[in-house]
């Protein structure tokens, strides 16, 4: 297995995807002649050629629109959004008509959209340009919402998305292309919808996704020294969720602390709490803890900006409380 | 040359379309549906369009007002019923989608969104499979002319520009955004004017006479699939209802001025043009007539015993695949 960064597996599986598939094209800004934003299409354009690669005018409305009708026809457009934070722009062609146009048609068209797109904070770039409002998509049923932790889930999971016939948000989280990992060579597939243990223990568990996967496991390894164990769930997808390897688990540890980098108001981790709440409260014997974003908009200032994210020792004091 | 046959057909499906949408009012103010939202005044230009392109063959991506369009595509009175009513056999949604926010799967006409010019993107996406897959196929998509001011539109109609897509972009210029004369829209003339800043070509048709918009349409379709690109058509023509079921419009436009519009009925523009040529005979007319009266009521009699759709079946179909966690 070859170690890559998330970029490379984003990047190996759009590619193999394309050379498997003559129906799936990219579209977005920048996607073409300069290789992406994040530079996970570079060299794209060069072999696939400018039909299959379209760089397209700053209108991320048309782009989502445009990749609609397409994907009417039968052709798999995946296109990009700089970031979440454009999606705003497209958000009536996302949850007015993505998520909606399949289930308006009595089923009688399908939809193998993919929109790529890169959320969260952590750069500096400040409130319009650093959320992660993950949660607000995940909310519209019709819409798959897919939030890789892991290089090998990355690729997995994007070709899994590529190759579904529902609209599908793919998040990559803006700080981890450079983070690397095993990845398996050639065909691999992640099923879309399926939560993965990470790290196996027994004293508490740990749900979350994206970047607060790197946390919370750098987190579990300064509680492993302290000799306490937790087990970590990822939920790598947010529509459809799943919650069994997290009901599973958490009736071994009885203890749970979510983390995510969104604010905590209406997040993932009230839905996930909820959930478990509703369904195996019985297990429960500490309150659940949520580990998530400071609630205002991200500020510029390093400082500033990481005292309002999710940090590894929120996550061990939380863990310390549900003990 | 069109045929008899074929013109008498045209102004068939118009008149059908009419007495479908004169009851859909009824059946309103009975308080047997919940909502109506009409093309009475736009028939000829939807009529006219869909003649004059390959059905079966071409997309279409309509507006709520093209009851007469989808009419001429196949959608039947029944159909039309059904959805209104919201019932399970609605071939559209089974009784999810809201009515007149068409589609047609076996005449390339998919679902949209109540937003309105949103349209207008997809359609260019479609255009651009097309041209991805090199068929010779064409992109309608209509738009009254109001939806001309949103700027997913300019988005939609620059991008069919720039690609040179073969996308028939047809503004039913009606006069009205609800209550919002096109004057107070708009600082050009009207919407035909707005091409030249996009960079297509942009013409005027007289929206009330079927034979003209087919004329046009035909055209520009036989351009498009030659890969020439879009266009921009803006049939002038009169919204003669109110905008909807849900607004009263004696409160915003004179009883003379709908009046005076009424004369151009594209209905009896059409009737006069075929009663001249000795297509139509009063006889004929008379026949047409009680058909589509037989037609219609059948239509609202049917979908009136039709079952509504189970409670269990409305959260299914949500993706296309089965999920156990959806």
């Amino acid at each position: 297995m070859a170690r890559l960064t998330m970029r490379e597996a984003i990047s190996q599986a759009l590619w193999e995807e394309m050379e498997r598939d003559p129906d799936v094209f990219i579209l977005g800004e920048e996607v073409g002649v300069w290789g992406g934003t994040y530079a996970v299409t570079k060299g794209f354009y060069d072999h696939f050629g400018a039909e299959r690669v379209r760089d397209t005018p700053i209108s991320e409305a048309a782009i989502v629109g445009a990749a609609i009708g397409a994907a009417l026809t039968g052709l798999r457009p995946v296109a990009e959004l700089m970031t979440i934070n454009f999606a705003f722009v497209a958000m009536d062609h996302i949850v007015n008509e993505a998520a909606k146009l399949h289930y308006m048609f009595g089923g009688q068209m399908v939809l193998p959209l993919v929109i790529r797109t890169t959320s969260g904070g952590g750069r500096q770039l400040a409130a319009t340009h650093s959320q992660t409002p993950d949660a607000i998509f995940a909310h519209f049923p019709g819409l798959k919402v897919v939030a890789p932790g892991t290089p090998a889930d990355a690729k997995g999971l994007l070709k899994a998305s590529i190759r579904s016939n529902d609209p599908v948000l793919f998040i990559e989280h803006a700080t981890l292309y450079q983070t690397r990992g095993e990845v398996p060579e050639g065909d691999y597939i992640v099923p879309i919808g399926k939560s993965a243990i990470q790290r196996a223990g027994r004293d508490v568990t740990i749900i979350t996704y994206s970047k607060m996967l790197e946390i919370s496991m750098k987190a579990a390894d300064q509680l492993a020294r302290e000799g306490i164990e937790t087990e970590i769930v990822d939920l790598r997808t947010l529509r459809p969720l799943d919650m069994e390897p997290v009901f599973d688990s958490i009736k071994k540890t009885n203890r749970a602390v979510i983390v995510e980098e969104g604010w905590k108001s209406y997040g993932v981790g009230a839905e996930v709490s909820a959930r478990i709440y509703e369904q195996i409260f019985d297990y429960i014997d500490a309150p659940i803890r949520r580990v998530a974003q400071k609630e205002v908009p991200l500020p510029y200032n390093r400082t500033l900006e990481q005292m309002a994210l999710p940090q590894v020792e929120d996550v061990i004091a939380a863990v310390k409380e549900v003990m | 040359m069109l045929s008899k046959e074929t013109k008498l057909d045209m102004y068939w499906t118009m008149l059908l379309s009419r007495r479908l949408d004169e009851r859909a009012w009824v059946l309103h103010r009975q308080g047997r549906i919940a909502f109506h939202i009409s093309g009475i005044g736009q028939e000829a230009a939807q009529v006219g369009a869909v003649f004059a392109l390959r059905r079966g063959y071409d997309w279409f991506l309509p507006y709520y007002r093209d009851i007469a369009l989808m009419l001429a595509l196949g959608y039947t009175p029944r159909d039309f019923a059904l959805s209104m009513m919201g019932k399970s056999e609605d071939i559209t949604s089974a009784g999810r989608q809201m009515p007149s926010h068409w589609s047609l799967r076996s005449a390339n006409v998919p679902s949209q969104s109540a937003t309105v010019a949103t349209q207008t993107s997809h359609a260019a996406g479609i255009g651009l499979a097309i041209k991805l897959r090199g068929e010779d196929k064409v992109v309608l998509t209509c738009i009254g002319e109001g939806s001309t001011s949103q700027g997913e539109w300019y988005e939609g109609v620059n991008w069919a520009a720039i690609h040179r897509l073969p996308v028939i972009f047809l503004v039913q210029n009606n006069q009205y955004a609800i209550s919002e004369r096109v004057e107070r829209q708009m600082a050009v003339p009207g919407p035909a004017a707005k091409a030249c800043g996009l960079g297509l070509d942009g013409r005027e048709v007289d929206g009330t006479d079927i034979f003209q918009v087919y004329e046009v349409i035909a055209e520009v379709a036989e351009k498009a699939r030659r890969g020439e690109g879009p266009s921009l058509i803006e049939a002038k023509l009169y919204r003669i209802t109110p905008h909807s079921s849900d607004d009263d419009d004696r409160t915003y436009r004179s009883r003379e001025e709908v009046e005076a519009h009424k004369k151009r009925d594209p209905l009896l523009i059409a009737q006069a043009i075929l009663e001249k040529e000795g297509v139509l005979t009063p006889k004929k007319l008379e026949e047409l007539e009680a058909k589509a009266k037989r037609i219609v009521d059948e239509a609202v009699a049917y979908a009136e015993q039709a079952p509504y759709p189970v409670v269990d079946d409305n959260v299914t179909r949500v993706f296309a695949g089965e999920v156990s966690h959806a």
